[in-house]
């Protein structure tokens, strides 16, 4: 049992079989190679951190896991069967919901309209199949509410919103949608100290409904604050995998960093970064 | 965790009604309609607001308009198609060689020719999407494809002319004629003749013997595709796909069927204006439809489409043709020379892209 935090209550059951496995998974652009063999898995009720450096391939993983690349080699096994997603469409069927690092927002559209781009309820039949504007406007306002964001009003369009507020429609959005596996990629770079901690407690909270979390961040504390085990990517390779409790911050950051040394840094920022 | 907020924010400024539809992307089109029309209420003659005057510019107008409602929804879905024009004549081409050549009822014939326009327009979205190219590149070269099919085949059907006459024997009298051309409603007229309500001729009969078809069918699709843009999930994609392909597309968005799909459905719509004139004129020519791929496109700009895709209205591309058949035959009307419309034109399409430029940095907030 290792210890509660604010944002860490109760450890993930162990023994579970995991939701996703993705193997020996590479993705190669041209002759770019981005992905060299990483291999990850995510049970349910866990927060598996994906860390790394920048350019480690990180988003380009989890890309692969949300139908958006294919992968080159490797398998992905989904509860247990091979998956081959064809589109992120596909994904989200499965009940996949993901962060995208760029959001995946439409300036143009309103907020409502990009919450539920995609997933649209419906009202009526035949003919009259409609959009229920009602209902996704009420849903958007109180996920939102909920993050810890008033929005002025729910046709505003996203374009007119802060980077924090649009960053946190996309959260918003992935938690509603996300039924088995929420991936966050750095989703937090944008937010306010409240809404941070928003993310961090919701995150907490979906693990303890059962559903499998991916979250990536640069950022030790916030990682260590809820993941459950920590994997640490470099150039397209996994350095390995650590449980919660088993690593220091110092051993992630380093890590974090390639494995060069850190300290002279550290030295002058406080061991704060 | 959960705020008690308020459920109205205090950072909110009450819009009123005029600021609310300062942001409605139609506005533009419906602002130059009134433009127009005072301008043409002060030099045209009187007879241009008759109802038979009425008639007279929304007919042109409704023909151009199905066309613009097709390509103001391609547009908002980020893609151009400057092939219509020539969709419409190969289209024509093709219905007018199922009726007369090979004889086939309409309610056969109708049918394919949408099928086949369908299939042609799948095949310009296919490409589109297939090879990444921009539309506009794509198109064009249908353009010309399809133009030049049109000439060779009305040849190959008539043996050496480039028009194919004998549609409207071919179709008198079949059941569905009623649905593609002539006009509704002449019993309406014709009590509003007898009320003394519109005009008559000396022998009472009324001078518009009804509401041309194609007005019925332009405003019946001007509803159906705001209804489908605003209020169904299929409206949602159109937005989403034209306003960033690849964010869509990673938000669960079939932006490829979609874009497919509207190819298809702008295809249609210009094989709906070949049946619709084509039976009006009872022949086929292969200039049917010419550069009116430019004129649509203009409509839908006017009606506040964006070129960029994302934004923009089927309303906006209803008013933004009436104001075309309104400057086309206006000016009949007039004094001026007939040629200024194309000035006319020309500036009305620049006032609207700035406008509507301006309009997009309104709604996105940037500076
Ligand atoms: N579509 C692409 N085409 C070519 N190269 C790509 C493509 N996408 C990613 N790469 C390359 O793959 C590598 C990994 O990129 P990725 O975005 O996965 O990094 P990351 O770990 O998410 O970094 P960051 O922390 O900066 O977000 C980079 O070197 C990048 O240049
Ligand atoms: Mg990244």
């Amino acid at each position: 049992m290792t210890e509660d935090t604010k944002f860490h209550h109760g450890d993930a059951p162990n023994n579970a079989a995991p939701i996703v496995e993705m193997k020996d998974i590479e993705k190669h652009f041209g002759n770019i190679i981005a992905l060299a063999g990483v291999s990850f898995d995510v049970k349910p009720g866990e927060c598996h951190c994906l860390l790394g450096d920048n350019g480690a391939g990180k988003s380009t993983f989890i890309k692969t896991m949300s139908g958006v690349h294919k992968p080159t080699h490797g398998e992905i096994l989904f509860e247990g069967k091979t998956m081959d997603f064809s589109s992120p469409r596909d994904a989200m069927e499965a009940g996949i919901a993901t962060v995208f690092q760029d959001l995946a927002m439409i300036p143009l559209m309103s907020v409502t309209r990009n919450f539920f781009m995609g997933r649209e309820p419906t009202i009526g039949r035949g003919p009259l199949k409609r959009m229920d504007v009602a209902r996704m406007n009420e849903i958007t306002m109180t996920e939102m509410r909920q993050m810890g964001i008033n929005l002025r009003a729910p046709d505003q369009a996203v374009g007119t919103l802060s980077g924090g507020e649009r960053q946190t429609v996309a959260i918003a959005r992935a938690v509603h949608f996300g039924a088995k596996i929420l991936i966050l990629d750095e989703p937090t770079s944008a937010l306010g100290v409240r809404q941070t901690s928003n993310v961090l407690a919701t995150i907490d909270k979906v693990r303890k409904q059962g559903i499998g979390v991916v979250f990536i961040s640069h950022n030790v504390r916030h990682a260590l604050a809820v993941g459950d085990r920590f994997t640490v990517l470099n150039r397209g390779k996994t350095l390995g995998t650590a449980q919660r409790g088993e690593i220091s911050p110092e051993q992630l950051q380093d890590l974090m960093a390639g494995g060069q040394e850190m300290a002279q840094l550290e030295g002058s920022l406080g061991g704060t970064v | 965790m959960s705020d008690s907020s308020p459920a109205v924010d205090e950072r909110l400024k009450s819009e009123g009604l005029g600021a609310r539809i300062m942001k409605r992307p139609e506005l533009g089109a419906i602002a130059g309609v009134i433009l127009v029309t005072v301008f043409f209420l002060a030099t045209a003659d009187a007879a241009m607001f008759t109802t038979s005057g009425i008639i007279n510019f929304m007919t042109p107008a409704a023909q151009l308009g199905i066309l613009a409602i097709g390509a103001a929804l391609l547009m908002i879905g980020g893609e151009f198609d400057l092939s219509i024009g020539s969709m419409v004549a190969f289209a024509g081409l093709f219905f007018a060689a199922a009726t007369v050549t090979f004889g086939l009822p309409l309610v056969i014939a109708i049918p394919a020719t949408f099928v086949f326009a369908a299939c042609v327009g799948s095949i310009n979205g296919f490409i589109v999407i297939r090879s990444g190219l921009p539309s506009f590149i794509v198109t064009l070269a249908f353009l010309f494809i399809l133009r030049g099919l049109s000439l060779v085949g009305l040849k190959l059907a008539t043996g050496g002319s480039t028009q194919l006459r004998g549609v409207r024997d071919a179709t008198e009298g079949d059941w569905l004629a009623p649905f593609f051309s002539g006009d509704a409603f002449g019993g309406l007229f014709a009590w509003l003749a007898e009320k003394g309500i519109v005009e008559t001729f000396k022998n009472g009969n009324p001078k518009v013997p009804g509401l041309p078809i194609e007005i019925i069918w332009f405003v019946i699709i001007a509803l159906l595709a705001t209804w489908v843009l605003l209020r169904t999930p299929a409206g949602n994609w159109i937005f989403a796909a034209g306003g960033d392909s690849n964010a869509a597309t990673n938000s669960g968005v079939p932006v490829r069927r979609v874009k497919i799909s509207l190819f298809m459905v702008t295809a249609c719509c210009a094989a709906l204006v070949a049946i619709i004139t084509v039976m009006d004129a009872g022949s086929t020519d292969s200039r049917r439809g010419f550069q009116k791929e430019f004129e649509a496109i203009i409509a839908a700009v006017i009606g506040g489409c964006l070129l960029t895709g994302g934004y923009g209205s089927a309303i906006g591309a209803f008013f933004g043709s009436i104001i075309f058949g309104m400057v086309v035959i206006g000016l009949t009307y007039t004094d001026f020379d007939q040629d200024w419309f194309q000035v006319f034109l020309g500036g009305m399409l620049l006032i609207a892209v700035l406008f509507n430029n301006a309009i997009r940095k309104r709604v996105t907030g940037e500076r």
